[in-house]
Order: C-alpha cells, then structure tokens, then sequence
C-alpha cells in the first residue's frame, strides 16, 4: 500500500480518434501535435501538476507507442515521483482471461485495484482530446462545499451549438437534476466538459453495479454498455445521488475532429484568446526535443505566427502555427495553415488552411489546400490534410477537404 | 554506443571570469548565457553527455548560484544518476581559508572526488570556448598514441589587441608538443588551445603532487610550458566551429556568428544535440505587425515590431512599432512600443521603455546591466 493520496486522476487516453483520420494513423489521439510544441496530453497533465495532483493513471490502449514514449517516466510534468506520479496502464490478462477496455467506465473498472493502492476520498476523470487551463482543486473544492457524490464540470454554450453536446440541466443550486446526450430540443446550454469529480467510494459501487449489469445484459444478448455519460452518470441520477454541475469559464475546446483541431490551433493566434501559454504561474509543460531557437532568414516574411524551436524559416508565414524543427525554404508560402514537428515545406510550395503532419515532405511547387474565398461552392471547400511521414511530390496538389495519408 | 565509466570528465565553470566582468558581476563564466537558450557550460556538458561520459564533476569558484541553479540534480543533461552522473564541486576552502588559484591547484583541492571515481582517464574542458566535439576519437588518439597528455586545438585566428587568455600551441612533425606562448604580442592564424585535454587520472596526481611539492598551481604555465619536455604532450585537432569569449565584444561576435547558418550547423550538429535546463515556454509569438529578418528567436519571445540581425532569449518582448538591430537580448528583456533599439547586448529581465532610443555600434555594443531599466 502506498501513502494514501486525496486525489487521483484517471486520463482516459484509449480513444482511437477515428474523425482525426490520417493524424491519428499510428498515433492514440492524446499524443497528436498542438499548439506548436504540444501535444494534447500536455493540457490535462499540465493541469494535474499546476494544481496539485500528482497521481495520474493514463489509460491506453489505441496505438500507445509514441504515447507511451512520450509519458515515459512522467518528468517533464513533474509527475516522476516516489510516491504516485504518472502511470500508464493498458488492458492486461488476468487468471479469468483478458479483455480490452469496453468503454469508459470498464477502462477505469479495469484498474479499480490501481486507484485503492492510494486510497483516494476523491477521482478525477479526464479526457485527453480537449484545450483548456483549468484548476481542478477549486472543483474539488467545490465538490467537497457541496457534499456531492459527482461533480461534472460544464461550460455554457450557444444555444445552437448545444445539440452537439452532453447538456446538463440544473436547478438553482447547480444541482444537476437531468442530463440529456445531444438533445435534439436542448433545455439547457451547459454542456458536459468530459471533466468529473466523483467520491470514490460512490464511484467504484457504481462501476462495479455497471459492470455486473452490463455483463448481464451481455449474456441475455441485450444491447449492454460501460459508458461514463451514458451509464454511471445516468444510474447516479436514477438513484437521486448528489450530482452538481461545476460551472467553468475560459478557454476549452474539443480537438476531436480535423476541422476543430485546425479552429483550435488558429485561436492561439487571436489577440483576445482567454487563455495565456506564457503565464509563468500556469505552464503548461512538454516533452523537449532540445533544438536550438528557430533561425528566421533573411527572405522570411512572417506574420500573426506561432513558431517552435528548431525552425529554420526563409519564406513566408501568415496565420499559421508551426511547431519544432519545421523547415520553409525560401519562396515556400503557408498561410492559415498548421505544419507539424520535422516538416519541410520546399521553394515555391504552397500550403493554405490545411494542416501538415510530422516528419513530412512538401516537394517544391506542391500546392495543398486553397483559401476559402477561391471556392465558388461553399460546400467543396474545407481544410486540406497531409498525414505524418507522408511525401507530396513536385507540383503535386492536394484540394480541399481531401486527407493524405500515404505518398504521392 | 553504451556508457563510459573509465572516462571521468573534469569541467572548470570559474575559469576566466575576470575576462567577462559585466556578465560575471552576478554569475559565474559557466553560467554566462549565450546562443538563445543556453549558458555556457552546457556545450562542454552536453559534449560529454554526447561522447557517453558517465560521470562529470563541474569546479567552481566564486559567484555559482546562478549555475548551481540552472544544473540542479543533472536531470536535464541525463546525468542525474546512480552510477556516475553530475557533480558539483564548489570551492573546498580549507581551514587555512584560501581558495584555490589555478587548475592544478583546484584539481588537488577536489581530488577527493577524482580518486573515488573508477575511471582511468580524465577529460578537462573549460566553459570559456564554446564548441560541439565528440571525445571519443580524441580518447582512441590518446590511447594508441601514448601520450600523457593530449591537447585538444583548433585552427584559428589570435589577435593580441583584442584576444585575452589564448594559449597558442605548436607541434613537431610527429604531433609532439613544440612551443606554447600565452597572450603572445602577435596576430594572425595559428593552433589554438581549446583549453580541453585528455590525461590519465595516474598521471594526472602525479603531476598535482609533484607541483604542489613546488608551489605550482598552473596547468599551462608550470605542465605545459616549464615541463613539456619532460612529457609526451600530443595534440588532436578539431575541426568543427569552435570560438572563445575572452572579452564582451567578442561575446556579441560568437552570439552573432549563430545567425550564418555553417557555424550555426556546426555547433547544432546532428546526433549532437545541445541540453540545457527546459524552460517550458510557449512558441514564439509574431504579431500582425512583425518584422523579422536573419534573427535567432528562442521560445517564449513575443514579437509585435521589427527585429533584424539578432539574438533574442527566451521569454523576450518586443512592443508595436520598435526596431530592434544588432543586438543580443538575454532572457526576460522587455523592449517597449516605439522603441529604437541597435547593437546593445541586455542582460537579464533589462527594460527599455516606450519611445526610447539606444544606438551602440556592432563594433562597440552598448551594454545594459541585469534587471536594469532604460
């Protein structure tokens, strides 16, 4: 038994991230590039050290090598400790068999065992795909203030968005009293965050009474499932449970999808974004490649950028954001574009609102994606996408919407 | 290439300080920042760490809480090990209170530390000369040769007018020690000491002892010169980018030398990566209205005007509407709005604030002190 610890944190990070198609290839998706020298673990890890939680369980299970890499022994958040810190746990056999995670409530089933080595009063469940600075000791605080059993962290939406959202519905108390998976009539705008404070004698009964349930079901050859939002949060609420709903205000995006990973990306670019990369106070922290500073030539042109170390830039940048080591030859122009770590961009290629994978080659004169304003139907217009370790050959064009994931 | 534990590397972070006394004023020549993102004792430590050196032991002298600071446990050279690792070794003043003068006299004064480590060899290396180099051909060299000691040089161009500390070196037509001249009264091109050798840790004592018996303390004066012919000195010459910081006009020089992209190349070279201390700064952030040509930018910058021919630090401003040209700004400097800013190197978190002008010259740079406000 290890020195008991108030909190734990679970990062469910198994997700394939199918809708991020060619980005996530070979990669799980939490380790898929942002922010040019991120990737997006680095938020929730972040987040877990700047506020003081220093045991995190990462659950993987999709493609974890370059994940698991790049946790590795959880130094660069500070979470190598003696006593907690980082752990990545996949699946494993047991005497019984083995299984995958069926879903997000048996993945933290799964390691019921992990979390009571440290005898935690409190879990917090996190998602891995989503941008955002967030102080989880001020919900757990809040969590505590309320005698709740689970605390779901909400953001307000637009009321024409909410449909595409988990909606809470409260009462003046923030005690949630009705949640409703992307209601077509939404009664409410506060949407789930995939963010959870649950107590964790609360939350293990109930993983336990889904387990059994849905194996159950299983057996009838009933429709079954060991799902957070649609389970355990839908069960608690059945049993008149003390749920509340944790209002959040700032910054938070979910990357989940090639259009919103690209939106998410240009955002760091806006003056009036609320929420600092460079709050000495809140870093968010990452895995360093240990490159130089970038070089900026004497051709270069570059404009409302974001750039990483290791870049060597001689043409002309505007709107986008690139990350380590990502070289532009002089002549080569990208606009609102993103360009990932080791990408060369050749003389005379062409790069606009798209986003180009790793370690990816853009031979000269290649033409990738076009602005929207060249496109006379609306609809055939979209972001560009060039996967990780790809080569577009001369004067190659990728159009619109169209995702390379192999050589051309 | 797996771990060496017969080598132990030797890194003197206090030599030389006099040379640089602005920068030295509040830190130590090891600790001197320099190239963006880096101090100066990161190239020699990270040349080691490169080379699969286990074990570095970095002496100090005076003014080293900056460079304890930025080496803590080693973690960020990987060097923060059981076996082996990161040592640092601060003045051991005895009771008879002095600090020790010269290499020999420091080497003594530590060798409690040397004699515990199983390596048989020992590579010195100075922070004053910055270059990237791989120390195992230059251990095979010393190996075959049989040389007691060997000399790591380079080709180079010596100006006494403007060079100080270079020890000038030359060999026979069998690569043995022939002349050494410190600080001569010439200039031209010639092959220069980069202050790093390799010896055995036997001879090494040996040699301690026999100078201390004497009242010696100078590695270059008293081994090098007095006793050379007494030894096999051999040198082994490196021909990557090296250059040396011997005065704060050549400290902007070496800054500015980064922006040519062959010397740049050859201090970042592949497979030879740089470590430092991780400051986990976002990117550099450009304005709609930046402007910036033939600059290195390290991480953290955020850049709303123009900058030309520069070396900007990590965590730099620059404000709406300032130029700023020639000029090597270390880490946290605030430049304003408006501001017109040329050949001036600013220590540390210096401010310059709104509207004001500051023109040196590349050839006489204007410096501006740590934390200091213009």
């Amino acid at each position: 038994m290890n020195t008991k610890k108030r909190v734990v944190a679970m990062l469910l990070a198994g997700g394939q991230g199918s809708r991020l198609y060619a980005l996530t290839k070979n990669v799980a998706k939490p380790a898929v590039p942002y922010g040019g020298k991120y990737r997006l673990i680095d938020f929730p890890l972040s987040n877990c050290t700047n506020s003081g939680i220093d045991t995190v369980g990462v659950l993987t299970q999709y493609q974890p090598l370059v994940l698991n890499e790049y946790i590795g022994n959880g130094e660069p958040w500070d979470l190598d400790k003696m006593n907690g810190g980082v752990h990545v746990l996949p699946p494993y056999e047991t005497q019984t068999g083995a299984s995958w995670y069926e879903g997000t409530a048996n993945a933290i089933y799964q390691n019921i065992r992990f979390i009571e080595r440290y005898d935690p009063k409190y879990v917090v469940v996190l998602g891995g795909d989503h941008i955002y600075k967030m102080d989880y000791s001020k919900m757990i605080d809040f969590h505590e203030e309320n005698e709740a059993d689970c605390t779901i962290s909400v953001i307000n939406v637009p009321k024409a968005e909410a449909s595409r959202f988990g909606i809470m519905i409260t009462d003046d108390n923030d005690q949630v009293i009705d949640f409703v998976e992307k209601p077509k009539e939404p009664k409410s705008t506060l949407a789930s965050m995939g963010i959870y404070v649950f107590s964790w004698d609360k939350l293990k009964k109930y993983l336990i009474e889904n387990e059994n349930d849905a194996n159950a079901k299983r057996e009838r050859k009933e429709k079954w499932s060991k799902d957070f939002g649609k389970d355990i949060i839908t069960s608690m609420l059945r049993d008149k449970q003390r749920l509340f709903a944790y209002e959040f205000e700032g910054y938070w995006k979910d990357v989940g999808t090639l259009d919103s990973l690209w939106e998410a990306n240009m955002d760091l670019l806006s003056p009036n974004l609320p929420m600092n990369l460079y709050d000495p106070n809140w870093k968010i922290y990452s895995r360093n490649k240990n490159m130089p500073p970038q070089y900026i030539g004497d051709s270069a042109n570059i404009e409302n950028s974001m750039i990483s170390e290791g870049s060597v830039i001689d043409g002309t940048v505007d709107f986008s954001v690139i990350f380590q080591g990502v070289t532009i030859e002089k002549g080569a122009t990208v606009n609102y574009s993103i360009v990932m770590p080791g990408t060369v961009i050749k003389a005379g290629a062409v790069v606009e609102y798209a986003i180009v994978g790793s370690d990816t080659v853009i031979e000269n004169g290649a033409k990738i994606g076009v602005s929207p304003e060249t496109v006379e139907d609306k609809a055939d217009w979209g972001i560009a996408v060039v996967g990780h370790n790809v080569t577009v050959s001369a004067n190659k064009t990728v159009q619109p919407k169209q995702i390379i994931s192999e050589d051309i | 290439m797996s771990v060496n534990y017969n080598v132990l590397g030797l890194i003197f972070a206090s030599l030389h300080d006099k040379n640089v006394s602005e920068l030295t004023d509040q830190r130590t020549m090891g600790s001197i920042p320099f190239g963006g993102r880096y101090r100066l004792i990161d190239f020699p430590l990270s040349s080691m760490v490169n080379s699969n050196i286990a074990e570095v032991g970095v002496i100090t002298k005076a003014n080293y809480g900056s460079l304890l600071d930025h080496l803590g446990s080693g973690r960020d050279w990987d060097l923060s090990r059981k076996k082996g690792g990161l040592h640092l070794l601060p003045p051991f003043i005895h009771s008879s209170g002095e600090i020790y003068k010269g290499r020999l006299d420091a080497l003594n004064k530590v060798w409690n530390f040397v004699s515990h480590s199983p390596a048989q060899y020992v590579i010195m290396a100075n922070c004053d000369v910055i270059t990237s180099i791989d120390y195992n051909p230059v251990l095979k060299q010393h190996m075959e040769s049989g040389a007691d000691i060997t000399l790591i040089y380079s080709e180079g161009f010596y100006d006494y007018s403007t060079n100080r500390g270079a020890t000038i070196i030359d060999f026979d037509e069998n690569n043995c020690l022939k002349d050494v001249l410190f600080d001569p009264l010439l200039s031209g091109k010639c092959k220069l000491w980069l202050e790093s050798c390799i010896v055995t840790k036997e001879f090494l004592w040996n040699t301690i002892i026999d100078a201390k018996s004497r009242g010696e303390v100078s590695f270059t004066r008293y081994i090098l010169q007095e006793n050379r012919s007494k030894f096999k000195i051999m040198g082994y010459k490196h021909d990557e980018f090296f250059t040396r910081i011997d005065n704060i006009g050549n400290y902007y020089k070496a800054n500015m030398m980064l922006l040519e992209s062959d010397k740049r190349n050859g201090l970042f070279r592949e497979n030879m990566p740089i470590y430092t201390k991780i400051g986990d700064n976002g990117p550099v952030k450009y304005g709609v209205k930046a402007s910036v040509k033939n600059s290195l930018i390290a991480d953290g910058c955020i850049i709303e005007g123009t900058v030309e021919n520069s070396v900007l630090f990590r965590g730099v401003k620059v404000g709406k509407d300032s130029v700023v040209r020639d000029c090597v700004l270390l880490q946290g400097t605030t430049v304003g709005k408006e501001c017109g800013v040329t050949a001036v190197i600013a220590d540390k978190n210096a401010t310059v604030t709104d509207g004001r002008v500051i023109t040196g010259s590349p050839t006489y740079p204007i410096y501006i002190d740590k934390n200091g406000r213009l």
